[in-house]
């Protein structure tokens, strides 16, 4: 099909320590000037598979082709002399740097006068000789101006925005001059207009010449701009198709295995009574400026009420207020009308609050310990877990007995609740926090980011498992990224930006347009003719 | 009274500059190693060691310089020992950095026994020719070196690609392996440079104000050097200043036992001593807030399961 093959990858294994196999027997070939999909659920092999495309992990065995020659990298700069780039979900910047600094490291530009007369021992000596950040400044606004990729070479990472530091990303990559792109999750942190931009960026690319591979576990991108699609499951690959000659469902069955149902089956809520009550509330982050400005809102029993917003504008400020995590500035919270602005999180969880923290490694597990501690957390100051004089000592059997009850209640897959929560896969921890959370039956969920980085089968779980409290007469609120999640679960839609809330809608009068205009703060300041193209 | 004045303010600021010196040094290598993400609290025993070579090596040649060299070469192995453990080897990096602290009083005290076949100090040897400065008085060459050493480590910090790196090696160095630059490599010269650094500390301890080796003489300066370090940023104007700073303490405290008008201050000598060490405390606790490289510390693993 391809007169050329800009890459071959014939029979890689990838096992890590512990028999991990993460590549099983993995034949990819992708064309030049191709946009290649590659597509499956998380812990499917796709980073680890670009990875070693890229020379940063080695492979076990198998053969790797650039261009129809062989080439065995020992670490990435061998890949980015060959001209491959690669822009990681975790994106590899330091905030603290500048731009330039960012996009020059490893590849810093030096003064020519210099480097020429010290030519014979130059190569020892060269980091140590100045930069010229001048030259390099001037290649990165060419860059910047030849591609529509409008950034401040000066201005340092950790004042841009996500969508900004992924323009970084690339204009690094193109500053290597490289012309085979690896995009691994580019849209993950993106708003839907930043997705849009991005992929004509992607379109421009295409156009002169560069193969591009797109890494994602979302359906929808690699259907709008790849020409073929890959998919892996479980480390081995389940087939490459052609964009035009598949489907959405098609690629969703292969990513899993069986037929998926794309939306959530639930009935319409019956909201009652009023549970927590936000009034005109302010919140600072920590760096004392204002995060969350004069919100109210409310969450009724059997509703769930989801706040969609793009990562930063308060919307973690706002739950860690409510929680009483963090202090609130101005402004009143209530539960069932009892003021609870001042409690700490130990007095709001006996209030009857349950909380998934956003991040389940760093907020909301001990990761080296047990299932069975973890699942305690929180609780193991009272009653029935604690026991004798002062209750100053952990009562084993109870502890064990409600452990061995919530997992099974929540299909926890575990070899033993006495292992350290790590040894768990991402899908399997996240349910332990949110059996911690929903075990002692709360009155209200504050439910962060509960499905980030899950996979298809794991986030459906999740969702069911939050419609469900819904159903059973649990007020919930919802904070996430994913907008999918945030139409298909919530009940009442609340828009975030900057700190204020912009709207609130129900999922039936809103769409995914509206939305991300909303989040991007652009209102309905844009004439109607251009929202109805 | 006037020239008494001017006599006592110019020892003040010589004695600034002599103390301060092997605070800067070290704490400037200290830099170095912590930039690039491994932390060596192991300048103590790298600067005891320094100052025992330095002796040693003058001893048996008669040349300070070949102290200050012989110093450097202890430096290495110190720094080169400390980079293994905690860089190639993933150790712990306190661990390894109190185990040479250990090594190194422990191997100098048996050192002062086989070559001078005394417990308590080595024999005098010649010390480093210093230059006279006018009101000032004499400084130790390695003052100046140290003095120069600023703007050096200041531009190989921040305006070259090893600088870059090196930093990039101690705040992200997945973002440093992926820019295809190998981490162990930087941290491994960080923590090289920063145990020649810390060496020469110790000579100017020894042959630079000094001319003998003295057991357990460096007396807690490798941890003032790290207080310096941090409390001047991990930069080295900051550190220049720290460094300074903390030798001005200790040069009053040594001054007021002298100094006219402060007799009456004889008596409390030592809580005059404890001047400096309060302060340091004192200032890294409450004037403000040090902000460490991130990555500092933790051991950079590369075939990890993303």
């Amino acid at each position: 099909m391809f007169s050329i093959y800009a890459i071959e990858l014939e029979n890689i294994w990838k096992v890590f320590p512990g028999n991990v196999q993460a590549n099983c027997d993995i034949t990819l070939r992708i064309g030049e000037g191709e946009v290649h999909g590659l597509l499956g659920e998380n812990g499917a092999g796709k980073t680890t598979l670009m990875n070693v495309l890229y020379g940063l992990l080695s492979r076990t065995s198998g053969t790797v082709k650039i261009r129809g020659k062989e080439v065995n990298f020992k670490s990435p700069q061998d890949a980015i002399r060959l001209g491959i780039g690669m822009v990681h979900q975790h994106f590899k910047l330091i905030p603290i740097m500048t731009v330039t600094e960012n996009v020059v490291l490893g590849a810093e530009p030096l003064y020519a006068n210099l480097t020429a007369n010290l030519k014979y021992w130059r190569p020892s000596i060269n980091p140590a000789l100045p930069t010229n950040f001048r030259s390099a400044e001037k290649k990165i606004l060419r860059i910047a101006e030849e591609n529509g990729l409008q950034i401040d070479p000066y201005a340092k990472i950790q004042d841009l925005s996500v969508g900004l530091q992924q323009r970084v990303e690339l204009i690094k990559i193109l500053y290597r001059d490289a012309d085979i792109l690896i995009l691994d999750e580019p849209t993950a942190v993106l708003t839907p207009q930043e997705v849009d931009e991005l992929f004509e960026t992607l379109e421009t690319f295409r156009k002169e010449g560069k193969t591009i591979i797109l890494i994602t576990h979302k359906l929808r991108e690699p259907m709008t701009i790849c020409d073929r699609i890959t998919v892996l499951r479980r480390g081995e690959l389940v087939g490459t198709v052609k964009r035009v000659d598949t489907s959405r469902e098609q690629l969703a069955e292969m990513m899993v295995g069986r037929p998926v149902v794309f939306r959530v089956a639930k009935t319409p809520a019956k909201p009652t009574d009023t549970v927590l009550s936000v009034e005109n509330l302010h919140v600072q982050d920590d760096r004392g400026l204002p995060a969350v400005r004069d919100i109210s809102f409310e969450v009724k029993r059997g509703e769930i009420l989801g706040l969609a917003g793009v990562h930063g504008n308060g919307q973690d400020e706002l739950v860690e207020a409510i929680w009483g995590l963090r202090k609130v500035h101005h402004g009143e919270i209530y539960i069932e009308g009892e003021r609870v602005t001042k409690y700490r999180p130990r007095k709001m969880r006996a209030t009857g609050v349950g909380y998934i923290p956003q991040d389940r490694q760093k907020q909301g597990l001990i990761l080296d310990f047990t299932t069975k501690e973890n699942l305690i957390l929180g609780g193991q100051h009272e009653p029935p877990f604690a026991t004798g004089p002062r209750g100053f000592l952990l009562n084993a059997l109870d502890i064990t007995n409600y452990s061995n009850i919530l997992v099974k209640d929540f299909d926890i897959r575990l070899r033993d609740i006495d292992e350290p929560i790590s040894t768990l896969s991402g899908g399997n921890q996240q349910k332990v926090v949110a059996a911690r959370a929903i075990g002692p039956n709360p009155k209200l969920l504050l439910a962060s980011h509960p499905t980030r980085g899950l996979d298809v089968g794991a986030t459906e779980y999740i969702h069911n498992v939050l419609i469900r409290m819904r159903d059973q007469g649990v007020a919930i609120f919802l904070i996430s990224a994913d907008l999918d999640e945030i139409r298909n679960v919530s009940d009442r839609i609340a828009v975030i930006f900057k700190g204020e809330l912009v709207a609130i809608r129900t999922p039936e009068e809103t769409d995914e347009r509206e939305l991300g205009l909303l989040m991007a703060g652009e209102q309905r300041a844009i004439p109607s003719e251009e929202l109805t193209q | 009274m006037q020239i008494i004045d001017v006599l006592f303010w110019g020892w003040i600021i010589q004695a600034t500059l002599t103390l301060g010196t092997p605070l800067v040094l070290a704490g400037l290598g200290g830099m170095f190693s912590e930039r690039s993400g491994v932390v060596n609290i192991a300048l103590e025993g790298m600067m005891l060691m320094g100052a025992w070579a330095a002796v040693a090596a003058s001893w048996y040649t008669d040349n300070p310089w070949t102290g200050v060299f012989a110093a450097i070469i202890s430096g290495l192995i110190l720094g080169a020992v400390h980079g293994v453990i905690s860089v190639k080897l993933k150790g712990n990096q306190i661990v390894s950095g109190t185990g040479i602290i250990l090594f190194a009083a422990g191997f100098t005290t048996l050192m002062l026994w086989v070559i001078w076949g005394t417990a308590g100090a080595s024999g005098q040897v010649i010390t480093l020719p210093e230059v006279r400065v006018p009101i000032i008085g004499l400084v130790s060459p390695l003052t100046f070196a140290m003095l120069a050493l600023i703007p050096i480590c200041w531009y190989l910090l921040y305006r070259t690609p090893f600088g870059l790196r090196l930093r990039a090696a101690g705040e992200d160095p997945s973002t440093l392996d992926t820019a295809g630059i190998s981490v162990e490599n930087y941290r491994m010269y960080g923590v090289l440079i920063s145990g020649m650094l810390a060496a020469i500390a110790g000579a100017q301890m020894s042959i630079g104000f000094g001319s003998r080796f003295t057991i357990g003489m460096t007396a807690g300066n490798g941890f003032l050097a790290l207080a310096a370090m941090i409390f001047g940023n991990w930069n080295p104007i900051g550190t220049l200043f720290a460094g300074l700073f903390f030798g001005f303490l200790q040069a009053i405290s040594y001054g007021v036992q002298f100094a006219p008008g402060w007799e009456w201050l004889i008596g409390y000598s030592s809580f005059i001593n404890m001047i400096p060490y309060i302060s340091v405390i004192v200032a890294l606790g409450i004037i403000r807030r040090s902000v460490p490289p991130k990555a500092i510390g933790v051991p950079y693993i590369k075939e990890k399961q993303v």
